[in-house]
């Protein structure tokens, strides 16, 4: 009931089965790149790490994820940049 | 060879309807417990009385390939070989299990059909090992699919290049009110490695087929066993459209569509 009149209401497909793709799709490309959560948050750490020798980074806003298109799983990182260190 | 990602799933019911459903089809058929241990074909084919000899007592040189094998007396066509109860999972090693698809197919089997272990559980390795090519079996549900995906690698791993799915217990009337995943949304999530060969719709007449130890392709009238005889079609080659097994929704359906609507 509430589905339907969310869907009624124009939002986003919450059904069940739309939100049981989803999870699927992220289970599965985590699954398949092999990169459980506790890493990928170690690795955005140490990417943290190398670039602050450069330039400052907005932390709070750094996101780092994997990304699924097509049968392909790639690693995307939006990185905000505040300053660039003229000098290393 | 028919395997699964996690258990439970319908391997062992999918293999005994498909081999009964070739053998009426004029193919000679020898069905392989390949899950040793745990000893479950002969019961969804109804020989579980007949067992003499097992798989195990075969590679160990205990009975010979041709006594172990159990003729169906419905259909001389279907023969099985039975898995031990007992033995632990490793007790047939890849390389005889490679040896005893060779030795079915010196006795003339076209079809040699192994019931494997589900690919998260021991001895599937070994199971796998004789065979060229791969069914697996899912539900759309959420853990099989994912623990499929999981096979379809370990699969890859073997040599076993895009496996052929079969997509077991579809409720249409739960797809089509979006509470339950579609075999359009297995397919999409699985990727293009996997090539559906058939859909069988949830049916209770598929648990009392069980229950008399009589596969549900033997029975004209039901459309799972509809779905399982077409796909044995498809094994052999034949191009055959796949079901629409919403048409079989029910009543209001057919109702609806007497009215001209739909």
């Amino acid at each position: 009931m509430a589905s339907f009149l969310e869907r009624l209401l124009g939002r986003g497909d919450t059904s069940a089965r739309a939100t049981a793709k989803k999870r699927l799709q992220v289970v599965i490309m985590h699954d398949r790149a092999d990169i459980s959560p506790p890493m990928l948050e170690q690795m955005r750490r140490e990417i943290l790490v190398v670039l602050s020798k450069y330039v400052d980074i907005d932390e709070a806003m750094l996101d780092v994820n994997l990304e699924r298109e097509n049968d392909t799983v790639a690693l995307v990182a939006n990185i905000p940049i505040l300053r660039v260190h003229t000098e290393v | 060879m028919i395997t699964s990602g996690k258990g439970g799933v319908g391997k062992t019911t999918t293999t005994a309807n498909l081999g009964m459903a070739l053998a009426n089809m004029g193919e000679k058929v020898a069905l392989v417990d390949a899950d040793i241990g745990l000893r479950n074909l002969d019961l969804a084919l109804g020989l579980e009385n007949r067992i003499v000899y097992n798989i195990v007592e075969v590679v160990n040189g205990r009975a010979d390939l041709r006594k172990a094998l159990i003729k169906d007396k419905r259909n001389q066509n279907l023969a099985l070989l039975p898995a031990a109860q007992t033995a632990d999972k490793s007790a047939v090693s890849p390389d005889q299990m490679k040896q005893i698809v060779a030795d079915l197919e010196t006795e003339g089997y076209t079809f040699i059909l192994l019931d494997c272990p589900a690919g998260i559980e021991q001895g599937f390795k070994n199971a796998t090992a004789g065979a060229r090519e791969a069914i697996v079996v899912i539900n759309p549900e959420m853990s099989s699919v994912r623990d499929a995906d999981r096979v379809i690698g370990l699969l890859e791993a073997q040599e076993l290049h895009n496996p052929m799915l079969i997509v077991n217990r579809l409720r249409p009337k739960m797809v089509k009110s979006q509470d339950a995943l579609s075999v359009e949304d297995v397919q999409e999530v699985l990727g293009s490695s996997v090539k559906l060969i058939g859909v069988i719709p949830d049916d209770e007449s598929i648990i009392v087929s069980t229950n008399r130890g009589e596969p549900v392709s033997m029975m004209e009238g039901s459309l799972a066993g509809q779905a399982y005889r077409n796909i044995a079609r498809r094994l052999k080659g034949e191009q055959i459209p796949f079901l629409n097994l919403e048409e079989h929704e029910g009543f209001f359906v057919r109702l609806k569509r007497l009215f001209g609507g739909r």
